[in-house]
């Protein structure tokens, strides 16, 4: 039996949320930690499990974003997951490229809501992207983002 | 009763208007409305900034119909709990958001019988007034995440 992982999700709410918890079936084997920028979500997690991050774009004022990156970067440090996923937006971003100083894997995968081109988010993120999923099949490219099917 | 939702990033004051409108014409009937910063003051219906999503939840169950934006959670909710829904795209040109996805991804889901797109006040006063004629539910069901996205995601967090 393989050694259980700690998975760190991680996503803004609304759509984001929604779709995120459509690929937790992956990780039911594993130790699943959430952040989300609603602290109500914390009833969708297992007991001591969910983590809040305040809400910014990558649009909002710089302090905004700071705060977000810093708490972002707080619950990376105290959990050390061994992968962090997110499907955006910003709060992932960040997750992502701060996962990467931590040595932690990281996946990203880009909105569904996102037909015509990869979300903002999803379009700088992918260096810092270990698995770079878009859920489109016509907007995968040879050098990523690849695809492998939608959440619906 | 009817659930109107804008999302939670941005106002919506065209879909809120309209709604307000079909709202004036049928008395009869509750509309609830989780409006954000619209700034459009509805006299026809029940409005509240936000809703904790426990409060979301009852009433996206208890609605006969939803109306919103084409918001991906918004659609796979409705899809999960197979609710009819009447959806309006934001757009870029009107300044409803910062482009036009919700255009693509209004196609892209055009084959569920159960959701209708909307673009006008007009329209959306013909769909909401047809799904509570005819109870339209969904035939199709809630498709599942596919299964080689889970399983590449399986595979990859268990790769040493």
């Amino acid at each position: 039996m393989k050694a259980k992982k700690r998975i760190l999700l991680i996503s803004s709410c609304g759509g984001h949320w929604v779709q995120m918890n459509r690929l937790r079936p992956a990780f039911e084997d594993h130790d699943v930690y959430f952040a989300c920028t609603e602290r109500a979500y914390a009833q969708a997690a297992p007991e001591g499990r969910f983590y809040y991050v305040p809400d910014a774009s990558l649009k909002s004022n710089p302090l905004k974003i700071l705060w977000l990156a810093f708490s972002v970067l707080a619950i990376l440090i105290k959990i050390r997951p061994h992968v962090v996923l997110s499907t955006g937006a910003a709060p992932g971003f960040f997750a992502l490229i701060f996962a990467k100083l931590i040595r932690s894997k990281t996946i990203w995968v880009d909105s569904i809501a996102n037909v015509n081109e990869l979300s903002v988010s999803g379009q700088k993120v992918g260096r810092f992207a270990d698995l770079y999923i878009t859920q489109w099949e016509h907007l995968a490219r040879e050098d990523g983002p690849q695809y492998f099917g939608s959440v619906v | 009763m009817i659930f109107v939702t804008v999302g939670t990033q941005l106002p919506f004051e065209r879909l809120i208007e309209a709604v307000d409108l079909w709202a004036a014409e049928h008395p009869e009937t509750e509309v609830f409305a989780q409006v954000g910063e619209t700034r459009y003051q509805a006299r026809h219906m029940t409005c509240v900034e936000k809703l904790g999503p426990g409060e979301y939840t009852e009433k996206f169950n208890q609605a006969d119909v939803v109306v919103s934006h084409v918001g991906m959670g918004t659609i796979i909710s409705g899809l999960e709990h197979a609710k009819p829904l009447v959806l309006m795209p934001r757009l870029a040109e009107k300044g409803e958001h910062r482009n036009n996805h919700q255009l693509g991804t209004a196609e892209k889901f055009a084959k569920y019988k159960q959701i209708q797109f909307v673009n006008t006040a007009q329209e959306l006063n013909t769909a909401i007034s047809a799904c509570l004629a005819t109870k339209l539910s969904s035939e199709q069901g809630c498709p599942e995440t596919s299964v080689n996205l889970i399983k590449k995601l399986k595979s990859f967090v268990n790769e040493e």
